[in-house]
């Protein structure tokens, strides 16, 4: 993993919505932040959809496949892996995912991409 | 002693075929496989799917480690040049040589070109592989008229790519007095020519090219009637040749209009060569097709490894979908009076071409021609091939048997001897099928495709494989369930049932309950769905609101783009003007696109999600409420004017719609559904082409149900006369709970009938005669979801919890979404192009 340097303060724990998805600006970026409370696990990806480039995954339903937490596409239920960033249907694209951190109370996001 | 060494000469899809059926026999050959393209073996029956959006990758046969995981080399982009028989060694492009023990020809064939002066121009291109293509679709991007020579099953593909590719115009020319003159006779030609007529191709029969005009890149073709067509490119699909210039130049005989001949052992004039697929002459024929190519391939790997195996011919029915139409032929398709008795069946409405040619005696199928419906193609080639005695009246084999409701094609398997062949390519039996099933190792058709190979190849044989499957399962006495996906194992209506009894109100204790780990993007709308139909709570309740489909979860309909679209209530398309001007002024001020919806209401597009919210509330301030067209439930109730002012009018259809809409608003479904109100018979709601619909009669309503437009439109049935609105009303509420109860995930009426044992009589039996004895509790229940019903729009904005989630960004509250963007049409907004292609 490259290290990480840049920590973005994204929100509060309790402006998250549990089991689904919030969207954080950063910059021009947009990042999705997931968190998995049936998993007690927090995840972000980018915001953006590969497959129709629609700023759209934080607005997507997230699950899992055996034991693959994902987060579907509300657009066309393109499914991604909410930890390697890979796409599970069956498409080359996968998506960027970023390092999630909680301190007193506060979300931060790792700024460099995991993957 | 050393291992004898095969050089194969091709890596296409038999080259690869045959490695792959010697390997799975036998390890103790060497193999040495030369391609000449630069790519693994690919599948060039599904060529032109790589057109629509397939990949080169997709299309491979093996994987990148294939061939070394199975001690085979491969040289690709590498062609052997030379044979030398004496010394039995090939030559290949980069100077190497290489000795055999024994060689196999798979060289395939190449494009017929016919000598067309102009051939040579820019702009013409033959149809064969993945590189053919690249040119193709890189030339079609400054075209706008194609043409193709050649009306064959390749040349048809080929027009079909043209289109897929965004051709303006494609024309066909066809030296021939019809359209695929191998499989199908003068009246099939005439069918599909105006099925592909109305698809918008272009097709010259009975032409002949005498040349291609154009200043070094072509731009017309020219007949011998004198004739010219404008065009901007060409594609050559007028046949196959036989690759067999290479045994051409090293002495080993081939046949006068080319093709290398074989034996019924696949072995050519020189006793250690062989050629299979469709380089090979046997017997006077070359065999154009994947399922004789292959059949070829086991014979070779069969007797290399000592059995004993002939090739005596094969039987060259196909079945095939070209642009969406079904065109098959199988037997002896061409045989006429006096040799036979034909029975043939058109319909020109529904363009549908059906000629089996029976034996004199009126025992056995022999051939026959299929256009616009192949469904029955599978059963017809197997009692064909299988000699099965047919029954008395042949006829119903294409019409299918009338009066009773029986299908034919369910029967019809269990008739089938196990050594009838069910899928030719990969040659495996009914008996292979029905035994992979029965001993338990597959039970779903993956499984199946795996284990057995079938359907692997053409896939044309699916269906049927599928119905053997079902068969087997079923004779087992095993119960095929419908479960929702890995998280519950349950079909819906079991679900639905179980969380009735364990009153369960949201899907984290569905989940606990009655499923397990996290749930997924199936099954969280679904149990969502079945907890707005049993209980009818605000669906944004915390913790619900995650588990809602995308639409429901922002109570609007989301667009290409990002923004949503809002659609007001207006209960049996009746609106005042006052409503009128306050929708206008609502799209102003947000800058809506605005449009008149098929349900008889307005649909505003291009609404930002952080400004829904104030949207709805300056709707509810003016009297509307949400029109759930984001949901599956009930939709509109489209009406007539009705007796209130139409001459012909028999009862106030408008005043009935309004009060059905109102009655069933917000209720949740399986699917969607829609209704409308007619005034009398004229019908001008199109009230049988919905999910529940109502004319007026002299002496009240006729109720029709299960109707639908969409892809597959279906007429709705009647199902009760000359009712009162109230026992009208009493017949919905049956109809409708026994609907929600009952029907499979995201299926609408239509289906649910369809797949109803017993159909409309059992449906009118369990809703007029209560034959379940159920209607009172399902009275009771829709009794309750009406009382609940409550506008979500108003909820949601009178709650802050819920209205906070309408804002794009958690950490910049009053930002929209930047990169949503619009463009200008005809004085209104359109959302921009999708940015990807």
């Amino acid at each position: 993993m490259k290290e990480q340097s840049n920590w973005l303060a994204a929100c509060r724990v309790e402006d998250a919505i549990e089991n689904g998805g919030v969207c954080v600006k950063h910059g021009e970026e947009q990042i999705a932040l997931f968190y998995f409370t049936r998993r007690n696990e927090w995840y972000a990806t980018q915001n953006e959809c590969p497959h129709k480039k629609q700023m759209a995954l934080s607005r997507g339903m997230i699950g899992s496949t055996t034991d693959e937490p994902k987060v579907a596409c509300p657009f066309h239920k393109k499914t991604f892996s909410l930890s390697t960033g890979e796409c599970l249907s069956g498409d080359e694209c996968a998506i960027k995912t970023y390092p999630v951190k909680i301190e007193n109370g506060t979300v931060y996001i790792g700024t460099t991409p995991k993957s | 002693m050393k291992e004898p060494q095969i050089i194969v000469i091709g890596n296409g899809m038999v080259g690869y075929k045959f490695c792959e059926k010697l390997r799975s026999k036998t390890k103790s050959f060497k193999i040495i496989v030369f391609g000449e393209e630069p790519r693994r073996a690919y599948d060039r029956v599904h060529l032109s799917e790589y057109f629509n959006g397939k990949t080169a990758d997709d299309l491979s046969l093996s994987t990148e480690n294939w061939y070394q995981e199975q001690d085979i080399t491969l040289f690709l982009n590498n062609p052997v040049t030379q044979i030398d028989r004496e010394h039995r060694k090939v030559y290949t492009a980069n100077g190497a040589d290489y000795s055999y023990d024994i060689l196999v020809f798979a060289t395939g064939s190449g494009a017929f070109v016919p000598n067309i002066p102009g051939i040579e121009k820019d702009g013409v291109f033959v149809y064969r592989t993945i590189e053919d293509l690249d040119l193709i679709s890189g030339y079609a991007k400054k075209a706008k008229t194609a043409s193709v020579i050649g009306g064959g099953l390749l040349g048809l593909e080929a027009a079909k790519a043209l289109i897929d590719l965004g051709i303006e115009k494609t024309s066909i020319i066809e030296f021939a007095p019809r359209l695929m003159p191998r499989q199908i006779d003068a009246a099939g030609s005439d069918m599909l020519k105006s099925k592909l007529a109305d698809l918008g191709l272009h097709i010259h029969l009975n032409k002949n090219t005498t040349s291609i005009e154009g200043d070094g890149r072509i731009t017309a073709l020219k007949f011998s009637d004198d004739t010219v067509i404008d065009v901007d490119m060409l594609v050559i699909s007028a046949g196959i040749k036989p690759r067999d210039e290479l045994a051409k130049a090293c002495g080993v005989e081939v046949g006068a209009r080319g093709g290398i001949i074989v034996n019924e052992k696949m072995q050519t004039s020189d006793p250690a060569i062989y050629a299979i697929g469709e380089c090979a002459l046997y017997d006077g024929m070359i065999y154009g097709l994947i399922a004789p190519g292959y059949e070829m391939a086991e014979v070779l790997a069969t007797n290399l490894c000592q059995g004993d195996k002939a090739f005596t011919g094969f039987d060259m029915s196909t079945k095939l979908k070209l642009i969406g139409i079904d065109v098959a032929s199988f037997g002896d398709n061409f045989i006429t009076e006096p040799d036979c008795r034909t029975i043939i069946f058109e319909n020109k409405h529904k363009g549908v071409y059906k000629r089996i040619n029976v034996s004199n005696d009126g025992q056995y199928l022999l051939g026959g021609i299929l256009i616009g419906d192949a469904t029955a193609y599978n059963l017809l080639l197997q009692t064909s091939n299988n000699r099965i005695v047919l029954p008395e009246n042949p006829e119903e084999l294409i019409l299918g048997a009338r009066g009773g409701s029986e299908p034919a094609g369910g029967a019809g398997i269990t008739g089938l001897p196990d050594s009838a062949l069910i899928c030719s390519c990969e040659g495996v039996t009914k008996g292979d099928i029905c035994a992979a099933v029965a001993d338990g190792s597959c039970e779903n058709i993956d499984d199946l495709k795996k284990c057995t190979k079938a359907g692997t190849g053409c896939g044309g044989c699916l269906p049927m494989v599928k119905d053997l499957m079902t068969y087997t399962l079923k004779s087992q006495g095993k119960y095929i369930k419908n479960v929702i996906c890995e998280h519950f194992n349950y079909s819906r209506q079991e679900l639905f049932d179980l969380i009735h009894i364990h009153e369960l109100k949201s899907y984290d204790e569905v989940l606990d309950a009655l499923g397990k780990n996290d749930g997924c993007e199936v099954c969280k709308p679904l149990v969502s769905s079945l907890l707005a139909s049993l209980w009818n709570e605000m669906i944004l309740k915390k913790g619900n609101d995650v588990a809602q489909d995308s639409n429901d979860r922002f109570l609007a309909n989301i667009q290409k783009g990002g923004s949503y679209s809002v659609v007001p209530r207006v209960p049996g398309g009746e609106i005042t003007p006052d409503k009128l001007i306050v929708i206008g002024e609502v799209a102003k001020k947000y800058n809506l696109y605005t449009k008149i919806t098929g349900g008889q209401r307005i649909d505003m597009f291009g609404a930002h999600l952080n400004d829904l919210p104030i949207i709805w509330e300056e709707l509810i301030a003016a009297g509307f409420e949400s029109g759930h067209a984001y949901g599956k439930g009930l939709r509109t109730v489209k009406s007539c004017v009705g007796s209130t002012w139409c001459r012909f009018g028999l009862h106030d259809s408008v005043s009935f719609a309004i009060r059905i809409e109102e009655r069933y608003r917000g209720i949740r479904a399986p699917h969607k559904f829609k209704s409308a109100v007619s005034g009398c018979i004229r019908e001008c709601a199109e009230a049988q082409s919905k999910d529940f619909g109502i004319i007026a009669t002299e002496k009240g309503w006729n109720l029709y149900v299960c109707g639908n437009g969409g892809s597959k439109p279906q007429h709705a049935l009647l199902l009760a006369t000359d009712l009162d609105s109230e026992t009208c009303i009493q017949y919905i509420d049956r109809f409708l709970m026994f609907y929600i109860r009952t029907a499979d995930p995201l299926t609408r009426t239509a289906t649910w009938l369809n797949k109803m044992e017993g159909g409309i009589d059992y449906l009118r039996n369990v809703i007029i005669n209560d034959s379940l004895g159920m209607a009172a509790q399902w009275e009771n229940e829709i009794e309750n979801l009406i009382a609940s019903y409550k506008c979500e729009w108003k909820e949601a904005v009178e709650n802050p919890a819920i209205r906070k989630r309408f804002s794009h960004f958690v950490n910049a509250p009053e930002d929209k979404d930047p990169t949503i963007e619009f463009v200008e049409m005809r004085g209104q907004k359109r959302t921009a192009e999708w940015k990807t292609l």
